[in-house]
């Protein structure tokens, strides 16, 4: 029954796909005669929108042809400025790991202390508070000035933005720890070290996966608009510059390819999810 | 070209060169390198005749007499002799090469993907910085707010900026001050006024009234070219119409969506909107002010001092690539060699259509105009000392300004006049002249004067 129900889904997606392939297609492609009787020296000199009268917007074909080409060679390197989009997205991704390992190692072990101290969870709540809602870009500015390197500014950025759900979520898990479990570890008489290890660290770890999930998907959508704020490697550069080129096609190839490893960033981690949850 | 590419489509590229001449990418650098070469060979020509000719002088101070002894030697026999008792090879090479050893090789020059930063970009895939004894990378910055920030950061060591914002920096104006200097102007000319293409039968500056505009940034040429142009035909660009700061490439698509009426930008962008079908150029920016600077080759004046021979070497190779860029010839190819992705990321011809003057207005013409982008690069103090008026007028400074101080603390005139004549090319011998914008004479040494002669300014 499950089985004959993923088919049906699946071919159903399927349809949907095509049906606005398709309706992308005729929406762009609609009667494009171009321009009569331009003066052939001229329209050597125009582009296809006005010659041929092209759509600005690209088609399902531009979207195929192009996606092929740059799928045919990912990681070429042409000096600083020309890098295929495989590469690009390595230097995007490495970033991303490396500011949301660094928030990992200050946020899992701040959340442990909050979340076991009621009066450490007071005293740094209005500090939390503050800091929670502002946008990870506005730090920029801050971080270009303060730290004066813009490739450790944009870790940082990816660092600042990870912090708090990961800080939050395992503030919250700890605290919220089953208080018979506690008490089973109390007449044990285990060491207190023990016992975050043994039985806290595994009863909120669903909840620490989850900010850990929470936190990757924002680093994820923060990189981008950083680096196209500081521009040089990275999917963020890549949309920049072909912005730049107005090539609505290259931006479109972006999308999907920032889309498809955001999907993937995620499912690792609910696969982690899985992994770390116990049935009671 | 791809594997999946339609040969039948006329978009296709066969030929799988940047610049669509050449049979391969390979084909197309080779190409580029023999150019280079014979551009280098030309240099080292120049720079051997500079020395002879100065041998020549000492030895024979008479020309009657050197007529003499070439006539009984012959021409050759004389090179060679000479040749035995100095080694003209070598004067030579130390002249192009500078006199003391490079501080340091490795060099970060930032660069806006636009026309106006050719010599900084072309200087590169031709070898020019190369022949310094140079490693320099040229990077792609999304900005003028962040080239200025990576070059106050020291991450870049030279960048391209608008003429005005060195001024500004240094005078701290919109940032901290830090002292800046402009060696080189990038080039001239360059920018365009472009209309929507509803507009094109109100081209009459004074129907502009409510009208929207784009400028890139808030201290360019653009903006006060933009505001002068205005003003002379009595709109307030303040109270009249809106002006606002937009990168580039969304002010084309800004045009697109009717988001604004048009723009005063940099090249290609100008050429982009026509090419798009979107636009048409109302008129270039030389035709208010022919030969106005636009971009300029700034570095922190710390940089000039802490490391001279290496800041010599880098402007030496500017200002030959400017040399080379002012060159009609060579525009063509410069433009196949700067359009790839890497450097501008445009259509070829879009960049040649700019660099070489022959262009669709966007209205059904071609125009010809081969000085509508020029790269000389003498920093006349005197364009410094406009700058600052415009931006008092225009209430972004205010109180007193010792015009010529800043004029000669950030356009370092003289630098540029040394290393020009070391190079082998004409320098002018003032530092500041006087030049018309729409049909005014500019006098630099009255700039106060100037100023009040203005019916629309803010002070």
């Amino acid at each position: 029954m499950a089985a004959s129900l993923n088919l049906k889904a699946g071919a159903l997606s399927l349809a949907i796909l095509a049906a606005l392939l398709l309706a992308w297609h005729f929406a762009v492609g609609g009667g494009g005669t171009g321009v009569e009787g331009l003066d052939p020296e001229y329209a050597a000199l125009m582009g296809a929108q006005v010659t041929e009268g092209a759509s600005a917007m690209p088609g399902p074909l531009d979207l195929f042809e192009t996606l092929t080409g740059h799928l045919s060679d990912p990681f070429y390197d042409r000096g600083p400025n020309s890098k295929g989009i495989g590469l690009q997205l390595a230097y995007s991704l490495g970033r991303v790991l490396l500011g949301f390992s660094l928030a990992f190692l200050v946020a899992v072990p701040l959340g442990f202390a909050i979340g076991m101290s009621p009066l450490l969870s007071r005293a740094l709540n209005p500090f939390i508070q503050i800091m929670k809602p502002v946008s990870p870009l506005a730090w920029m500015p801050l971080a270009l000035y303060t730290i004066q390197d813009s490739a450790t500014s944009a870790i940082f950025v990816i660092f600042i933005c990870s912090i708090w759900p990961m800080l939050v979520n395992t503030a919250f898990g700890v605290a919220n720890v089953r208080k018979e479990w506690l008490n089973v570890a109390r007449t044990l008489e285990i060491s207190s070290l023990k016992r975050a290890f043994t039985v806290i660290l595994p009863a909120a770890a669903p909840t620490i996966v989850t900010g850990m999930r929470i936190s990757i998907g924002i680093a994820w959508l923060v990189i981008v608009a950083a680096e196209m704020l500081v521009g040089g490697t990275g999917i963020g550069y890549f949309v920049w510059n072909e912005w730049n080129n107005l090539s609505i096609v290259n931006v479109i190839v972006a999308i999907l390819a920032i889309g498809t490893i955001g999907m993937i960033l995620d499912q690792l981690l609910a696969g982690a999810a899985r992994l770390v949850t116990f049935p009671e | 070209m791809g594997l999946f590419d339609n040969p039948f489509q006329a978009a296709t590229r066969l030929s799988a060169c940047s610049c669509g001449r050449h049979a391969s990418q390979g084909e197309h650098e080779r190409a580029l390198r023999l150019e280079a070469t014979a551009v280098a060979s030309q240099e080292e020509a120049r720079i051997t005749r500079v020395v002879e000719n100065g041998l020549m002088r000492a030895l024979f101070p008479q020309d009657r007499s050197r007529r003499a002894f070439l006539k009984a030697v012959g021409a050759s026999t004389a090179a060679a002799a000479l040749a035995q008792f100095l080694p003209v090879g070598m004067i030579s090479e130390v002249l192009a090469q500078g006199t003391g050893p490079l501080e340091k090789t490795d060099l970060n020059v930032g660069f806006i993907p636009i026309t106006c930063s050719t010599p900084i970009i072309m200087a590169h895939p031709m070898g020019f910085y190369e022949r310094q004894g140079l490693n320099v990378s040229v990077v792609k910055t999304a900005g003028w707010a962040v080239i200025r920030d990576m070059t106050l950061n020291d991450e870049y060591d030279a960048a391209q900026m608008l003429v005005p914002m060195p001024l500004a920096i240094s005078m701290g104006v919109g940032s901290s001050p830090v002292p800046m200097a402009i060696p080189a102007i990038q080039n001239v000319n360059g920018q365009a006024i472009t209309l929507a293409l509803k507009h094109q039968d109100r081209r009459d500056p004074k129907d502009w009234a409510g009208m929207r505009f784009a400028v890139p940034f808030d201290y360019s040429m653009h903006n006060y070219l933009l505001r002068y142009y205005l003003a002379e035909a009595g709109i307030d660009p303040d109270a009249d119409v809106s002006i606002r700061a937009v990168p580039p490439p969304e002010m084309v698509a800004n045009l697109r969506a009717d988001n604004i009426d048009g723009f005063l930008a940099p090249d290609p962008m100008n050429q982009r909107a026509v090419y798009d079908g979107v636009g048409f150029i109302h008129m270039l920016s030389k035709e208010m002010w022919d030969g106005h600077p636009c971009c300029a080759f700034t570095a922190k004046a710390a940089f000039a001092r802490e490391a001279p021979n290496t800041y010599a070497a880098l402007l030496r190779a500017i200002l030959e690539a400017s040399a080379y860029a002012s060159n009609l010839d060579n525009r063509p190819e410069i433009a196949a060699a700067i359009a790839p992705s890497e450097y501008l990321n445009q259509p070829a011809t879009v960049v040649e259509q700019v660099l070489t003057g022959t262009y669709a207005d966007g209205l059904g013409q071609v125009q010809r105009d081969p000085h509508r982008i020029d790269f000389t690069s003498f920093p006349w103090e005197s364009f410094a000392v406009w700058i600052m008026t415009q931006m008092k007028r225009w209430g972004q400074v205010s109180g007193e300004i010792d015009y010529q101080r800043i004029a000669r603390e950030v356009y370092l005139a003289t630098d540029a006049r040394r290393l020009m004549e070391e190079a082998g090319l004409e320098a002018p011998a003032e530092n500041s002249r006087s030049f018309e914008v729409m049909g005014k004479t500019f006098d630099p040494a009255d700039p106060e004067g100037y100023l009040s002669s203005f019916a629309i300014r803010r002070s």
